[in-house]
């Protein structure tokens, strides 16, 4: 995973509440093998309306999401953290998320940044207008060339693996031995759980 | 120090603790791991880029069911049919070719075993009581019906198992959701779940794990308390379980995965000291009296839209939250239904007998009970049955089931997801009507513009006869007084 400290650019001002997994990426596109490519379908029904955000020129690349309450809502899917990564989107700014959204999005690298309804509003106005938004993971701050500054808070777990672009299966591997210790434990403990499938 | 009484679940989570850290998130070690095509491509991919194996294949076990045609897969010479779908071929290729490669064993599509993960895995005796199983499916829930902790993963999640056989979890909140007394004729496991989702809402469980207990748990066989299970994903649960007990022990005996021997009484005394201790405290309890379920169906696109069969669609504004009523208005804009109007006069076309939740060989029995020397109406256009594994097709075949489904003008058909959500080309067409033993109502699950009504296989069988949702006592009555 690429690590994250510092994520700043252009943001996509959609600000639309209680955006569903579907509408980020939809069931159609769930058929793939890799993760990659997924950006082609993201948020098909919002880019089928005329003037959308997400196809807005200078909005091509650009590394910020701003969205509104309860953001990524819906299925568990996963492919919705991919689709948002595909598009280049790194960090989503929202008043809410779903938690296994949330959930997601970390595991994949993304940030995903919690403000106030008011904070994100101030945003939608200033990434709208073509300015570009600075979130610092470090200092856990959101700020733009007009002064603004919001703090926001996020699990001190979470934070260094991102900054340290850190994965989980990479950190729990490392507590192999406490999982060799256990499965010995197990082995006299409960041994009619051990050991089901002759592999192939 | 004595031990406080402890829950079924407090018991299977503290005997899986790898270790805790100091924010109270464990690392929970798992037992039992199904991989199934969609969910697992991504999860290989990442374990090959990272040069990283599978930790214990030997507590691994992958099916295909999502994207399988559920129409013959051989032609008459014996050669496979190729699937018509290129992004279904490819998930499933990719099965084919990343079970081997990581030492996985595959039930393949042309095995006799195959079916849908949750249906093959107690089957097989791979799920067991008080092990820890998950799965890349949110209906991993089901095999809590075995006294299992188990429950749905997403795949950053299936690679941290398959690459540590482990998952860092936060400890649920317990849920106790009692039903005493005894259930009507006519009413089954699934009108019992159905009207447990609208009692305590879809929402009720979320961040819980339930307990199914009371008597009328405890009564029923071992495939209906899957059904149960099944659907606590439904009521926003985690996980559901029931404890297991000598018919759950009868259940699984013998079968290929399952322990033998001294493991096996072994086994066994353990599995009995994991119900829950008198006097353990559930953090939230609903009691629901048997004798008030009737035959239940949903009437709109959440399953926690029931009613039951003798009721009629009700009016949005009945409901108390604004939000609510502006969801049952959407769903009966979807539905194409108006308040009042009595379930048992809507006609449906289509008829799914089959999914995760009732494609057993007691539930084709139930079924069959119902469409023997009957025959399906004529307004019903499509009517499959799909049996959840390729033991289960076998099993009814020699129970001549498939003779009865056939006479009565339904299809017999090959084990999968099918219908259920329609990756394959089982769907229902917009705008028509299917009375499903499957387990979601979403908008579109069935194939876009699909309108779903959740049924028990006998309703599901009753619907055929007669074209329209109705409740299958009439027709047993009908059968009492021929
Ligand atoms: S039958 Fe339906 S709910 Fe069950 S695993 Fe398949 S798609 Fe999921």
């Amino acid at each position: 995973m690429e690590p994250i400290s510092h994520v700043a650019g252009r943001a996509i001002a959609f600000g639309r509440k209680n955006v569903d997994t579907d509408v980020i990426i939809p069931a159609a596109y769930l058929k793939t093998i890799t993760r990659e490519g997924l950006g082609k379908g993201a948020f098909e029904t919002v880019r089928a309306e005329p003037g959308n955000v997400f196809d807005e020129p200078a909005n091509a690349g650009a590394p910020i999401l701003i969205a509104g309450d309860n953001f990524g809502c819906g299925s568990s899917r996963e492919h919705a953290a991919w689709a948002l990564l595909d598009l280049g989107i790194t960090c989503v700014i929202a008043p809410s998320f779903s938690d296994i959204f949330s959930g997601n999005a970390f595991k994949n690298g993304i940030l995903t940044v919690p403000l106030p309804q008011a904070a994100v509003d101030r945003l939608m106005v200033v990434a709208a207008a073509g300015d570009t938004v600075d979130v610092d993971l470090e200092a856990q701050s959101v700020t733009t060339r007009f002064q603004d500054r919001f703090a926001f808070e996020i699990d001190p777990f979470r934070k260094s693996c991102l900054l340290g672009g850190l994965d989980e299966v990479g950190l729990t591997l490392a507590r192999g031995d406490a999982i060799a210790a256990y499965e010995a434990r197990a082995a006299t403990t409960m041994p009619f759980l051990s050991g089901a499938v002759q592999a192939a | 120090m004595t031990q406080s009484p402890r829950t079924l679940y407090e018991k299977i989570w503290d005997a899986h603790v790898v270790e805790t850290r100091d924010d109270g998130t464990c690392l929970i070690y798992i037992d039992r791991h199904l991989v199934h095509e969609v969910t697992s491509p991504q999860a290989f991919e990442g374990l090959r880029v990272s040069g990283r194996k599978v930790r214990r294949p030997d507590l691994t076990l992958a099916v295909p069911d999502h994207n399988l045609p559920t129409t013959a897969r051989r032609d008459a010479a014996g050669r496979p049919i190729p699937i018509a779908d290129a992004d279904s071929a490819l998930q499933l290729a990719a099965l084919t070719r990343n079970a081997p490669e990581f030492g996985i064993r595959l039930i393949g599509d042309s095995d006799a075993e195959q079916g849908i993960v949750h249906v093959v895995g107690p089957e097989q005796g791979f799920s067991l009581p008080g092990a820890t199983i998950v799965c890349g499916d949110s209906h991993t829930s089901c095999h809590g019906g075995l006294g299992a902790l188990a429950f749905g993963i997403g795949t950053s999640e299936v690679e941290h198992v398959l690459a540590t056989q482990t998952l860092l979890l936060k400890r649920s909140k317990t849920m106790e959701v009692r039903v005493e007394g005894a259930l009507s004729p006519g009413v089954t496991p699934k009108d019992l779940i159905l009207h447990i989702i609208g009692v305590i809402g879809t929402s009720g469980g979320t961040g819980h794990v339930i307990e199914y207990r009371g008597t009328v748990f405890e009564g029923l066989s071992v495939e209906g308390r899957l059904t149960i299970c099944n659907m606590s994903i439904e009521a926003g649960a985690r996980a559901g379980l029931i404890a297991p007990d000598d018919k759950t022990f009868a259940y699984l005996k013998g079968r290929p995965y399952a322990p033998t021997g001294a493991e096996w009484d072994r086994a066994v005394a353990w599995w009995r000291s994991l119900a829950t201790d008198a006097g353990a405290k559930f953090d939230k309890s609903v009691v629901i009296d048997a004798a008030s379920i009737p035959p239940t169906v949903t009437w709109g696109t959440s399953p926690e839209d029931t009613v039951g069969i003798g009721g009629v669609v009700p009016d949005p504004a009945s409901f108390a939250d604004p939000s609510k009523q502006e969801a049952a208005r959407n769903s009966l804009a979807y539905m194409g239904l108006s308040p009042g109007q009595r379930m048992a006069d809507i006609a449906v076309e289509n008829i799914f007998i089959g999914s995760c939740t009732n494609s057993r060989i007691e539930d084709l029995r139930a079924a069959a009970a119902v469409l023997k020397g009957r025959h399906k109406a004529a307004s019903v256009k499509w009517a499959i049955v799909v049996p959840g594994s390729g033991l289960v097709k076998a099993q009814a075949e020699a129970e001549g089931l498939d003779r009865v489904f056939l006479d009565a003008g339904l299809e017999w058909r090959e084990p999968g997801c099918s219908a259920c959500l329609g990756m394959n080309p089982d769907k229902v067409p917009p705008g028509e009507r299917c009375a499903s033993t499957s387990n979601r109502n979403f908008v579109g699950r069935q194939g876009p513009g699909a309108r779903t009504h959740l049924v028990s296989p006998a309703m599901a069988a009753a619907a055929a006869v007669t074209g329209r949702l109705c409740d299958v006592r009439e027709l047993i009555r009908e059968e009492a007084s021929a």
